[in-house]
């Protein structure tokens, strides 16, 4: 292929993705924080365990995706509203079930990933007593033969 | 003699349970290889299906098209949800199959997401125009309400105003079968 064509395939690559982007300005409390300072705090955590739908492995506090700037938009007007954090996580969790936390939580699917590496280090531990254990019986009986 | 030494029974590699650890390991290195082969299903699927829709009422995306709102589906006739965007890609390649289900004789209610009258209108005139309704939802809010992660995504409404089906990504020849037995199902 010529060197014209490729970069014209190139650039037919990289705009079509510029062009999937709508022309519509941000939503009010998208880009712009609270004015009280406590409930822009309480916002902020809250949006950090929140898991943006788009871009999958970003919270919506690190996504500059639209959509998670319409969701900090929601997490801000809701706490303005005087809503409670957990009861804007539990809307969102409500609607899309737990993939949108993105804070790992306990529950009936989950636990197992609390609960093996905690069997593990205990099983590590009783091993190393009791190795530990017998190695110094070992020693004494060493000791009593000499 | 070295011989004897392995077949030893003092020596520790007789022993069953010391292979454990490392079949347990080589055990776990092949289901993470296996798994990494499979193909991720990274679909967000809404909680909301079964449930009634929320309530909204959307003022009109475009001229000429009324708006809507959620008192539209609760006359008794099933009807599809369309959520989609002018600025979006995959929207151009559903628009035939939409046409198809309207032609079907179903009816179709679209929610255009953070997009502009004038862009709508240029859509429609381009791929065709499905919807007998079309609102504008410029922040998000009621398809964040459904449970909807993207556009374009498709929900079957059965006459009470219950959501009965959610269709993620753009519709393709070969759904539009599945979509009509849905559609039917709702009645």
């Amino acid at each position: 292929m010529s060197l014209p064509r490729t970069l014209a395939l190139f650039l037919l690559l990289i705009a079509a993705p510029l062009s999937a982007q709508d022309a519509v300005p941000p939503a009010p409390y998208a880009y712009t924080q609270l004015e009280d300072p406590a409930q822009e705090a309480k916002a902020t955590a809250l949006m950090q365990t929140l898991r943006c739908l788009k871009c999958q492995s970003q919270s919506i506090a690190d996504s500059d995706a639209p959509m998670a700037g319409d969701m900090r938009h929601q997490v801000r007007s809701r706490i303005a509203a005087g809503q409670e954090p957990a009861e804007i996580r539990a809307w969102l969790v409500d609607r899309y079930g737990d993939y949108v936390s993105y804070q790992p939580e306990v529950s009936a699917t989950t636990w197992p990933l609390f609960a093996i590496p905690a069997l593990f280090f205990a099983i590590a531990l009783l091993v190393l007593a009791r190795r530990l254990g017998r190695e110094r019986s070992d020693d004494t009986k060493a000791g009593d033969a000499v | 003699m070295s011989g004897a030494q392995a077949t030893s029974p003092r020596n520790p590699l007789n022993r069953v349970w010391v292979w454990v650890p490392l079949i347990l390991f080589i055990g776990f290195g092949a289901l993470a290889g296996f798994m990494l082969t499979q193909p991720k299903d990274d679909l967000v699927v809404s909680q909301m299906v079964g449930k009634p829709l929320p309530a909204f009422d959307l003022r009109p995306a475009t001229q000429g098209l009324p708006g809507a709102s959620a008192d539209d589906f609760r006359d008794g006739k099933p009807r599809l949800l369309n959520i989609w965007a002018s600025w979006c890609l995959p929207c151009i390649a559903e628009a035939p199959q939409l046409e198809a289900l309207k032609a079907s004789g179903v009816e179709i209610v679209g929610i255009a997401i953070r997009d502009r009258p004038e862009d709508v209108a240029t859509f429609l005139e381009r791929h065709g125009n499905p919807y007998s309704r079309i609102g504008a939802d410029d922040r998000s809010e009621v398809q964040l309400e459904l449970g909807s992660s993207g556009v374009p995504e498709t929900f079957v409404i059965d006459g009470q105003g219950i959501i009965r089906h959610q269709h993620i990504g753009d519709i393709r020849e070969s759904d539009v079968p599945t979509l009509l037995e849905k559609v039917r199902e709702a009645q």
